[in-house]
């Protein structure tokens, strides 16, 4: 299981809590987390990452173990404490404005 | 319940305002979709209950929801607005050739004549139609072959931000353009030409009479003679009396023709309303004045409503979505501000009363009158 929080408007829309756990097959990776969570939740499609090319939004990161993982490659493995279910993958929404 | 719903869509949410009988209390519910920006709410016109809203954000992209009950539930649907094919350049504001991207849903339409047909206009400039309750969604493409090379983004982005069918001839689709113009489909949206002769731009364009390239504002018809067109331009406020094959300008005695959205009055066709700004560059009232200028000439002879409406230091503007009037007897109209308030007048214009007054910016105003 991966935990994954969500930003408060995705979470929302999703009808679900601000964390999750998510079933993510083996290897574990944000492309592979991302592709269960809009399986599980197909309104978030469209909202982390393009539908077609599967490019992160520009103002979407992805945060885990105190590391920004938003520019690594998405097939990347995610670290061992998240895979373990010791710490979650963020979802966050770019400080921009305000 | 019988009365009107007022579908109110803001910068931070969406507030569904309802009355039994436009005079008395308002029960406001929202905001919905709160922190999203809300382009459009609207209602189909063959089941009032079924509502569809366009949900926006930077952040997050767009989403689409339904509701089957009048916007007491909302329900998802589809967000895929995939360009045809390579959608290729256009415009940008320097004149250098831009990528056309996807950005939001400025305009939702449900059809007159399908239960589950709705059209969506979008940012940067396309059509799209939904032919299973917004669930997915097709674009048009033929619009964009009427030059869209040349077509350019107006400030608020390249929005097609106004989508209108003749209720006598379901081929029949007008659709308006900021800043390309307006277009005509005469085939259920297969193929468009441009719909811009007698349109002067000389502040805007090299050649003020292009094909294409004028930033329309806004375009309304009167139900009973669809042939009969009024546009609020960026400068001007013009008509046509054949289907837009030709358009005159009908600015007559209003102190700016500049403005943004303009509406017909629901049972006289030639009762127009327009609330003019005073300039491109300083988006308030003239003198600090809200007015509603109304023509029952079909334009040319304008005059002031102010009855209600703030006649001092009043710096808000009316975005073009933003009016519309209800079916009843005498015609309902109502109009949201950038400061936050919702206007409506019971009496078609001769006296306002402010329904709402503490919302964020009011991006559109839509109304049904419920049975």
């Amino acid at each position: 299981m991966i935990r994954l929080i969500l930003p408060t408007h995705l979470w929302r829309l999703a009808n679900t809590d601000r964390e999750i756990e998510i079933e993510v097959a083996d290897p574990a990776t944000i492309e592979a987390t991302l592709d269960a969570l809009e399986a599980r939740y197909p309104m978030l499609r469209g909202t982390i990452r393009d539908h077609v090319t599967k490019e992160r939004r520009a103002y979407v990161r992805f945060f885990a173990c105190g590391e920004d993982w938003s520019h690594e490659p998405q097939d990347m493995l995610l670290p061992e404490a998240v895979v373990k279910g010791e710490q979650p993958v963020r979802i966050v929404g770019a400080m921009a404005g305000g | 319940m019988s009365g009107v719903r007022v579908l109110v869509g803001t910068h931070k949410g969406a507030f569904i305002l309802t009355s039994s009988n436009r005079n008395g209390s308002w029960d406001v519910s929202g905001p919905h979709f709160a922190g999203w920006e809300i382009y459009h709410i609207k209602g189909s016109p063959l089941n009032p209950d079924r509502l569809y809203a366009s949900q926006s954000s930077d952040w997050f992209g767009q989403v689409i929801h339904r509701s089957d009950d009048g916007g007491v539930t909302w329900a998802p649907v589809g967000n895929q607005f995939t360009y045809d094919g390579n959608p290729g350049t256009h415009q940008f504001y320097d004149g250098t050739q831009h990528p056309w991207e996807f950005k939001r849903v400025w305009y939702l339409e449900p059809s007159l004549t399908e239960p589950e047909t709705v059209y969506a206009g979008v940012e940067d400039a396309a059509l799209f139609r939904s032919s299973d309750g917004g669930e997915s969604w097709q674009e048009l493409p033929g619009l964009r072959s009427v030059k869209g090379h040349l077509w350019q983004p107006g400030a608020g982005g390249m929005c097609l931000h106004t989508i209108l069918q003749d209720p006598a001839d379901p081929e029949r689709l007008y659709i308006a353009i900021s800043a390309a113009g307006a277009f005509r489909s005469d085939d259920r949206g297969q193929t468009w030409r441009a719909i811009n002769n007698g349109l002067h731009s000389d502040y805007e364009l090299p050649d003020a009479a292009a094909e294409v390239g004028h930033c329309v504002h806004n375009i309304a018809m009167h139900p009973s003679r669809p042939d009969v067109l009024f546009m609020q331009k960026h400068w001007d406020v013009l008509r046509s009396d054949n289907a837009g094959e030709s358009w005159r300008e009908v600015s007559g005695n209003l102190p700016s023709d500049f403005g943004f959205p303009i509406a017909v009055h629901a049972h006289e066709p030639e009762t127009i309303y327009v609330v003019p700004i005073k300039s491109d560059s300083e988006h308030f009232p003239p003198d600090g004045k809200l007015r509603v200028y109304r023509s029952r000439t079909g334009g040319g002879e304008w005059e002031a409503l102010t009855k209600g409406l703030p006649q001092r230091d009043c710096y808000v503007n009316v975005l073009r979505s933003a009016m519309a009037v209800d079916t009843l007897d005498p015609c309902g109209v109502y109009f949201g501000t950038t400061g936050g308030q919702v206007y409506a007048s019971a009496n078609s214009g001769d006296s306002w009363t402010k329904i709402v007054q503490d919302l964020p910016k009011v991006l559109s105003v839509e109304v049904q009158a419920l049975p």
